[in-house]
């Protein structure tokens, strides 16, 4: 018994060094693509912490999308960011589609939204919590974000990153490399699965710390920051949703509809219908894969774009659609422009119209 | 080794390596995925993904304006 009640602290010890030092933990990261995800992931595989990677995929995205659907000036085809930083750190990366679950966050943000609709706060428990369910499925240890103190105006202010551990349900296990020094000892701190002292203390939106870092690190070649990872942060795409959800009574969307707003310009010249006019051969070759779902208009005596309607417009309003397609095409100064109108039950006309000048589109047709 | 093919044209970036992502947990080591596209991003994007997962190239081509990826499935035991 002696020997027992003498040993059993040190099997406890023994049992504790085994379970928390010597075990491998395993950290998901959230990767967007950007540089502070790519440093928050580096400073804890540094710490010989095993790290794969997340990233959701919204439908919101503006990386990729668009780049993706126009045509590309010089044949350069753009990268997804989130792989390519999993490709330099050496780590892998699961992206998951969230579109459905999604729909959630962007129709009713408990927090509210941000300048558009974006909902931020909203976003970033719901990305956390996405986190947390991999995290569990997998038996990672703990999620690490990119996030940095007073960063954005939202979703990093002091208050908000508790809000976003607790009601993703990730509490404690949620940890903030960047800004560590600057918040709560978090469990992979606290167990020393992580060294805090070698955490940043990083705040605020000026982005030297993180240039010097990467410098330091050997990172080239990383995304810049461009206005906004979301469209959801786009005045001109938050008005084209609302307008959509106006026009349908209701508020929803299916993926293709969000799809769409990213794409062509966007004319209500009358409340019963809108037009969606191609910009480029990349938007025309986009748009051909929704010819079944949408009457269609296109210009056949002159090259020009591909129009779609969305809506029931009468006869005349048809020609009306006609005319503002002509005024897109290279027969725009032409006196008559051929274009060619299909039904979505398949029948065609073709009309002859007059294309409209610039003057006659009132800058309230543009959504 | 059983061949699968996977239509990823019209869909772009990222869901063609998301597509492709959820039809190769389904596949056994060894297996080959041959993947359509349209999205030429998807030549940069689906070999990235193969080479962070283990997973092995083995040609990229285009084939009636698609483009085609075949990969060999490589999982560890």
């Amino acid at each position: 018994m002696g020997a027992l009640s003498f040993g059993a602290p040190w099997n406890h010890l023994r049992t504790f060094y085994t379970v928390h030092m010597t075990t491998q933990r395993k950290a998901v990261a959230l990767i967007s693509g950007g540089l502070d995800s790519m440093l928050a992931a580096k400073m804890i595989l540094e710490q010989g912490v095993h790290v794969e990677g997340v990233n959701f995929f919204t439908g919101f995205c503006v990386q990729g999308h668009t780049h993706a659907i126009r045509a590309r000036r010089g044949d350069q085809v753009t990268r997804n960011n989130a792989l390519w930083v999993a490709d330099q750190l050496g780590i892998k990366l699961h992206i998951i589609d969230v579109i459905e679950d999604y729909k959630h966050v962007v129709l009713n943000p408990k927090h509210g939204y941000g300048a558009n609709l974006n909902p931020c706060l909203d976003c970033k428990g719901f990305m956390v919590q996405k986190a947390r369910e991999w995290m569990e499925r997998s038996r990672f240890d703990f999620i690490i974000t990119g996030e940095v103190l007073g960063q954005r105006p939202k979703s990093q202010l002091k208050r908000a990153l508790p809000v976003i551990a607790l009601e993703s349900g990730a509490g404690d296990r949620l940890l903030r490399p960047l800004s560590a020094h600057l918040l709560e000892r978090t469990l992979p701190e606290r167990l020393g699965w992580v060294d805090r002292d070698k955490l940043g203390r990083i705040t605020g939106r000026s982005r030297k710390t993180q240039m010097a870092m990467a410098e330091r690190y050997g990172f080239t070649g990383y995304a810049q920051p461009a206005g906004g990872c979301c469209f959801l942060t786009d005045s001109n795409y938050s008005a084209k949703l609302r307008d959509l959800w106006r026009v349908r009574g209701e508020r929803g969307y299916e993926f293709d509809d969000i799809m769409l707003l990213k794409v062509g310009r966007h004319l209500r010249p009358r409340p019963n219908f809108k037009l969606i006019v191609a910009r480029d051969a990349g938007e025309n070759q986009f748009l051909r894969g929704f010819l079944k779902r949408f009457t269609h208009l296109y210009t056949d005596s002159h090259p020009g774009p591909l129009a779609l309607i969305d809506g029931e417009p009468s006869r005349g309003e048809i020609e009306l659609a006609a005319r503002i397609t002509a005024r897109f095409g290279q027969g725009r100064e032409a006196r008559r422009v051929r274009v060619n109108v299909n039904q979505r039950d398949g029948r065609q006309q073709v009309l002859s119209v007059e294309p409209l000048s610039r003057k006659q589109i009132p800058q309230e047709w543009y959504l | 080794m059983t061949r699968f093919t996977l239509d990823a044209r019209n869909l772009i970036c990222p869901l063609p390596v998301v597509r492709t992502q959820e039809k190769v947990e389904h596949l056994d080591s060894g297996d080959e995925l041959e993947v359509l596209c349209t999205d030429p991003g998807a030549l940069h994007d689906i070999p990235a993904w193969c080479r962070i997962h283990g997973h092995q190239v083995v040609e990229t081509t285009e084939r009636s304006g698609d483009i085609v990826v075949r990969l060999r499935v490589q999982k560890l035991d």
